[in-house]
């Protein structure tokens, strides 16, 4: 680990989520998902995550809910141990560590302490096998779990490749063409197996497998979509099954409801289907917007879900209506537009979905919104080559979006260049100019010419191509000469088409005052005066083909910094048309901070990525962190903060105004941190998430009404008090709430006080004093000589109503009579408020 | 989840006109009357009261036409030689025209003689008019002298003689009684007062001045000569607001439209072009087969009036406008029962429950959506998208290609199939925009359908007709690529050739300087 101080790398943006079956609390209300090394926990209503539950190394491959105790969750990681939490508080109760990598793990309630997991077998590579764990109850917070029992050899790694049967009296596990039964109480074996041989269109490899939850029935998912549904295989030779088929591709997930009347299959297709009674009767819910792959049932049976190839969890109701979806940074397979900023909202935009382009809010770790740039509906299937995005450009203010999408083609690749304007009534872009065919060949840049505080027809977009052209783009106002029809339509159309000997124009890029544009052309920069489209001037620092460029800014901005394949990073003076300075360096990525004249460099040298952050007019960098990470980065972006951040240090000046993001080729998003481990914890994580996820009940509504009128009562007395008063009584409210049940009185012990507790007296007392007294008052046992007026008056009504009512209520006990003097007392001015 | 998305239909905006309210409007016309006369047609006048006959002068005569007839309902033919712009007075009651043997004639228009003869000119008069307080007019002639004349007594009250040429159009004021303005062939327009001796101004427009036209406020006026349409302000002194040059000949006449928001122009270009008045920019053409001589514009825009070189009268009748009344009341009682219950105001406890839009999906789209691939390219095939819309046909091609299904969806067709599918990608596949789509058809087509060829005729026949128009549009791209190659030869010696001019004037101007040198 870095010193403390020092920066360190950050992954952000959560992790995948398709690392285990989510599963649902039992109740319903809470969805608990494996989100990488976390375990996160989705409320169901609500969408949000309430609690983030970190401590494994590694990769979270199992979560289970603990058979005994439903408030308690199991979950397996790759480092080796099995975790028991209570997700509610979100703590870690206990550490099993059992010593070899968890591939899955399964609970069952008749196994009593005992768990299973997949572990790699010892000695042998690819094989593995289904153990039970025994989890031995020890006091500490840490265990050992050595006790492990080989039950199946031979099994599948993905979790998806075994099932547990009716009751936990049988196992079954897929692999390859193969399914085995394994019968705990007979200790029985059952091996079936498929024709190997690929028949045409079939492929009969096993993908996954459901096992029904009252008969002896298994589902088993095929390579080549089809679904068989066994029985009868307590014999080795008279078992049948049955075929279903819908699915073209491979069933990626299969889920039986808790009925088992109904089974629920799903594939790369995006599709949920679900078969009725096994029979060939199904329903669809299709477009779900990507791959299915895990699908998992609500123990009542009434939601659904399922997790996707693109980081998405989808909650369908029982009635196959899709209900909601909780959506994470998509982490599409290429992210070919880079990591842009839009500087509207400030969020990252990249590719998400097949042709959509996703705005990824950092702060809140949740997507924004999606825009479908594309518009074609996305077929799911493997091997077509459908349209992509591939770059994409914002204007300095965000009103307009360039966009250029892709389809390759045998001969051409189809291209089209899309323009976006921002309006402002629907808050969202609309298509404006689409241009088909802009450049004839793939096109490899594009840039808005930046000039922020100019009119909007300064605003030009210049594209390049493997055409050898860069295309200059500029607005066109189709005017209607009639007062009446005078609307001020805007298109875009081609002004300029620049070329340099024929070569491949690669990136271009403006100055910070738009004046110049540099377009390099392999080997060449040239720079091009952005108002009559002359050359001014070339650059070039051979061999090489420049692989990125960009200019300097603020102070200083005579400086143009150029990275080229031979691993130099070049830096030219364009005032005197000459090199300023050079390094070798195998410049990967090249970024410079739109807030201050800092560009980050990110180089790949030897497995390993470091990161330079320079300032062009001194050749010496700012800050040099070699060995950034071992994967390749392979973009980089700096988002600017919301407000500057404090460091003490002078080294990290240049972190103050905007954050660095990379993304590796494992298409991890990280970043770079001042801080410590802690504070950089959202608070989301910590806070108590009880309130919110309280369901609304006529009391609570009640509760709310009286709690948002108070303020109105209280406004003449300033807000000081009010605020005061807020602070004062809450603190019962939440002793009574978060002390545990059985420490605490009878129900009827503290009604009384919980109620006084939250009423408000004219006198404007405190609560807390208000509790005080009440207190002592129940303290006190009978003795009340300074209210006997009072008591008496009480009598005489209470005797007024006896005659009224006869003898039909017997007479109060002296508890009840104190309890109905403190009623009395009570002030019931808020009951005037409904 | 997400809805199902249709098929984007790549649409190109139509070149040439934009479809605006002005051309809706102008196109509002029926086709032509054709009406032949007996020489070219000089001047066409419109009677400013219902039911707004025409004064058509055409060689020797005066012919008035009704409305709707294409006969003439009255003749005034007591010329001896050509009769010149027979113009109505305001009232509609008397008309004027001028004539080749230099005498004037008033007609009264239910009479047949003429009532009054003013002689004084002695050259033939093309320009008679009234002026606005209907008892004198206003002449000009080929004597380039321009007269004023008082009705009742049939006199000259004075002569100017100004113009150096012939005097061959004018127009009065209809703000001031006294003013009135003359079109020359001497390039000016000059501008009279009859209570002055002289004219007051004299705006030069260039070009002989064929017609001129005083806007209804009397500050603008618009002459016509050569190829421009010049307007002037005539409250600043004749100061030139806009020059038009929109014909590639001479235009002949000018009219305002009724509004006075547009100005018509006919030239001998065969076009008659409608500007704004407002922007002066071109909002609408009318094409006609010979040159135009004059033109005319009923009130309220009800005809269009022109008359040619070869005599020809060409009249447009506007279209009646389309009235959905009837439709309208069909409607009525549904709606009435649809609409039940829409005043009505959510309350606040109510809970409204919006109704989802449901979306109408194309049948093709339908079949897509099931992945029915074969059935959805039936369905663009059918005769009424494949003839009006392509673009459909060739959109869903294309997604069919993206699908990957393309090639089944094209095979397994019968004779008569192929034949439409071929004959369709014959007839576009030369189209640029549908190049792309239809040669990867085309391909599939040949590539499907190989071993069956020569099986049938007509599918034989129609392969070779694709080859055809295939092979002309490789030859008609060669030559064009050649006509490209020579014009960047030319380019590239033309402009070698202005460096080379430079220092050849440079080397002249050297020898110029010795050789004057020798001289001396």
């Amino acid at each position: 680990m870095v010193a403390a101080g020092a920066l360190r790398v950050v992954r952000c943006g959560g992790g995948a989520l398709r690392g285990a079956r989510a599963v649902f609390s039992a109740d319903s209300k809470y969805l608990l998902c494996a989100s990488g090394d976390f375990v996160k926990v989705y409320s169901v209503t609500t969408e949000e995550t309430l609690r983030l539950m970190g401590g494994h190394a590694d990769l979270v491959t199992g979560i289970q809910l603990n058979p005994h105790n439903h408030m308690q969750l199991y979950s397996s990681s790759l480092d080796g141990s099995i975790k028991l939490w209570d997700f509610m508080d979100g703590i870690p109760i206990k550490t099993f560590t059992v010593g070899c990598k968890l591939l899955a793990l399964y609970t069952l309630a008749s196994a009593g302490d005992s768990v299973f997991v997949v572990i790699p077998k010892k000695g042998e590579r690819d094989t593995f096998q289904l153990v039970s764990v025994k989890l031995t109850k020890g006091a500490g917070q840490d265990l050992e779990a050595k006790e492990l029992s080989v039950v199946l050899d031979g099994v599948g790694a993905s979790p998806k490749q075994i099932a547990f049967g009716r009751e936990g009296e049988y196992v079954v596990s897929v692999k390859e063409v193969n399914l085995q039964v394994y019968f705990f109480k007979r200790k029985l074996l059952n091996r079936f197996s498929l024709r190997a041989v690929k028949t045409k269109g079939g492929d009969n490899q096993f993908s996954c497998v459901a096992c029904h939850p009252t008969e002896d029935c298994i589902a088993t998912g095929h390579a080549d979509g089809k679904i068989r549904l066994w029985r009868n295989f307590h014999h080795r030779k008279e078992y049948t099954y049955s075929t279903l088929h819908w699915h073209h591709d491979i069933v990626m997930d299969l889920a039986f409801s808790v009925e088992g009347t109904r089974l629920l299959s799903g594939g790369v297709e995006a599709v949920l289907v679900q078969w009725h009674n096994e029979s060939c009767q199904k329903d669809f819910l299709p477009r779900l917007g990507s791959p299915i792959e895990y699908i998992s049932m609500s123990s009542d049976g009434a939601l659904c879900c399922t997790l996707h190839t693109d980081n998405r969890i989808t909650i369908i109701n029982s009635n196959l209506r899709f209900s909601r979806s909780i959506q994470g940074l998509i982490k599409s397979r290429d992210v070919k537009t880079g990591l842009v900023v839009d500087p509207r909202t400030k969020a990252l935009v990249m590719n998400g979905e097949p042709g959509h382009l996703q705005f990824y809010c950092l702060q809140s770790d949740q997507q924004l919104f999606s825009l479908d740039i594309v518009q074609r509906q996305y077929i799911h299937e493997a091997g077509l080559k459908q349209s992509d995005l591939v770059k994409v450009a914002f204007s300095a203010q965000g009103t307009w979006l360039a966009t250029v999408e892709e389809r390759e083609e045998v001969t051409d690749p189809e291209l089209e260049l899309k323009l976006w304007f921002y309006e402002e009534e629907t808050q969202s872009f609309k298509l404006n100019t689409r241009i088909n065919t802009p450049h004839d060949n793939h096109i490899t840049d594009m840039s808005f010419r930046d000039m922020g505080e100019l009119e909007d027809d300064s605003l030009i977009l210049v594209t390049t191509g493997r055409d050898c052209v860069f295309k200059v783009w500029v607005m066109v106002e189709d005017t209607d000469p009639e007062g009446k029809y005078a609307q001020q339509s805007v298109s875009w159309s081609c002004d300029f088409v620049g070329s340099y000997h024929n070569y491949q124009a690669t990136n271009c890029c403006f100055s910070e005052d738009g004046s110049l544009l540099a377009v390099s052309f392999e080997e060449t920069v040239t720079v091009w005066d952005s108002v009559t489209w002359d050359l001014k001037c070339t650059f070039c620092h051979p061999p090489g083909n420049i692989r990125n460029i960009c200019f300097g800014r603020l102070t200083c901005s005579k400086y143009l910094i150029g990275a080229t394949d031979y691993g130099f990073l070049c830096c030219w003076n364009l005032l005197t048309c000459a090199l300023e300075w050079s390094a070798h360096l195998n410049i990967v990525v090249l970024q410079p901070d739109p807030l201050s004249e800092h560009i980050a460099a990110v180089s790949w040298l030897s497995k390993e990525s470091s990161l330079f952050v320079f300032k062009p007019n001194e050749p010496q960098p700012i800050y040099i962190q070699r060995n950034l990470c071992k994967e390749k980065i392979l973009l980089a972006a700096f988002v600017p903060r919301d407000e500057p951040e404090t460091t003490g240090s002078e080294k990290y000046l240049w972190l103050r105004r905007s954050q660095l993001l990379f993304l590796t080729d494992t298409q991890e998003l990280m970043t770079l941190s001042t801080k410590p481990l802690e504070e950089r914890l959202t608070p989301s994580s910590k806070q108590l998430a009880v309130e919110e996820s309280l369901p609304v009940t006529p009391f609570s509504v009640l509760l709310g009404k009286h709690r948002r009128q108070q303020p109105q009562e209280d406004t003449d007395l300033g807000k000081l008090v009010v605020h005061n008063k807020h602070e004062q009584a809450s603190p019962a409210v939440r002793e009574l709430l978060h002390t545990p049940a059985h420490v605490l009185p009878s129900a009827s012990f503290l009604c009384p006080i919980f109620i006084n507790s939250l009423l408000i007296s004219k006198e404007n007392k405190s609560a807390e004093e208000v509790a005080n007294e009440v207190e002592m008052e129940s303290e006190k046992t009978e003795d009340d000589s300074d209210e006997e007026g009072d008591v008496t008056e009480m009598e005489q009504e209470d005797t007024s109503h006896m005659e009224l009512l006869g003898e039909v209520t017997c007479k109060l006990s002296k508890s009840q009579e104190k309890e109905l003097r403190k009623i009395r007392k009570m002030d019931y001015s808020w009951i005037s408020a409904f | 989840m997400a809805a199902y998305k249709p098929v984007v239909v790549q649409t190109c905006p139509k070149l040439g006109e934009k479809i605006t309210q002005d051309t809706l409007y102008w196109r509002g016309y029926k086709t032509p009357v054709q009406i032949k006369e007996f020489g070219a047609v000089n001047k066409i006048d419109f009677s400013p009261v219902p039911p707004y006959n025409y004064a058509v002068t055409a060689s020797s005569r005066i012919h008035i036409y009704g409305r709707y007839s294409q006969e003439p309902i009255k003749t005034f033919s007591r010329f001896r030689d050509a009769a010149y712009g027979a113009t109505y007075r305001d009232d509609g009651q008397l008309l004027v025209a001028g004539s080749e043997d230099s005498s004037i004639r008033l007609f009264d228009v239910s009479g047949r003689a003429p009532l009054r003869q003013f002689d004084g000119h002695t050259k033939p008069v093309h320009l008679v008019g009234f002026l606005s307080d209907k008892y004198r007019i206003f002449s000009g002639g080929d004597d380039y002298s321009t007269n004023l004349w008082d009705i009742p007594s049939a006199t000259e009250i004075v002569s100017y003689s100004e113009h150096t040429d012939y005097v061959r159009c004018g127009c009065a004021s209809k703000v001031n009684a006294d003013v009135f303005i003359t079109g020359s062939y001497d390039h000016t327009v000059k501008l009279f007062d009859a209570r002055t001796k002289s004219s007051v101004m004299t705006i030069e427009h260039g070009h002989p001045v064929e017609s001129v036209l005083l806007f209804p406020s009397g500050g603008l006026l618009v002459s016509a000569g050569g190829r421009y349409v010049k307007v002037w302000d005539v409250l600043k002194g004749g100061q030139l607001l806009v020059s038009l040059k929109n014909h590639h000949k001479t235009v002949t006449c000018l009219c305002l439209n009724s509004s006075g928001q547009r100005l018509l122009s006919g030239s001998l270009d065969r076009h008659v072009k409608i500007y704004s008045t407002t922007s002066y920019k071109v909002v609408h053409s009318f094409n006609y087969a010979t040159s135009i001589l004059s033109l005319a514009l009923s009130p309220e825009d009800e005809t269009i009036v022109v008359g040619m070189t070869n005599g020809v009268l060409n009249v447009k009748h506007r279209k009646p406008e389309e009235r959905n009344e009837k439709s309208q009341k069909k409607r009525q009682p549904a709606y009435r029962t649809y609409v039940k219950g829409k005043t009505y105001m959510p309350k606040q406890e109510d809970f409204c429950v919006s109704k989802p839009v449901k979306r109408i999906l194309r049948k093709y789209d339908k079949l897509l959506k099931s992945f029915e691939s074969s059935k959805a390219l039936d369905a663009v095939l059918e005769p009424p998208i494949m003839l009006h819309t392509p673009e459909v046909t060739v959109a869903v091609m294309q997604e069919l290609h993206r699908r990957g299904t393309l090639r089944s969806a094209l095979a397994g067709r019968d004779e008569k199939q192929v034949n439409l599918l071929l004959t369709f990608v014959a007839r576009r596949v030369i189209e640029p925009r549908f190049t792309p789509v239809l040669v990867t058809v085309a391909d599939m087509i040949t590539d499907i359908y190989q071993p069956v060829v020569g099986q049938s005729a007509i599918v034989d026949k129609q392969f070779l007709k694709l080859q055809e128009a295939i092979g002309k549009e490789i030859d008609y791209q060669e030559e064009l690529l050649e006509v490209l190659g020579m014009m960047d030869t030319l380019f590239a010696t033309f402009t070698e050739k202005r460096d080379m001019c430079l220092e050849e004037n440079k080397s002249n101007g050297l020898t110029e300087t010795v050789e004057t040198n020798r001289n001396d």
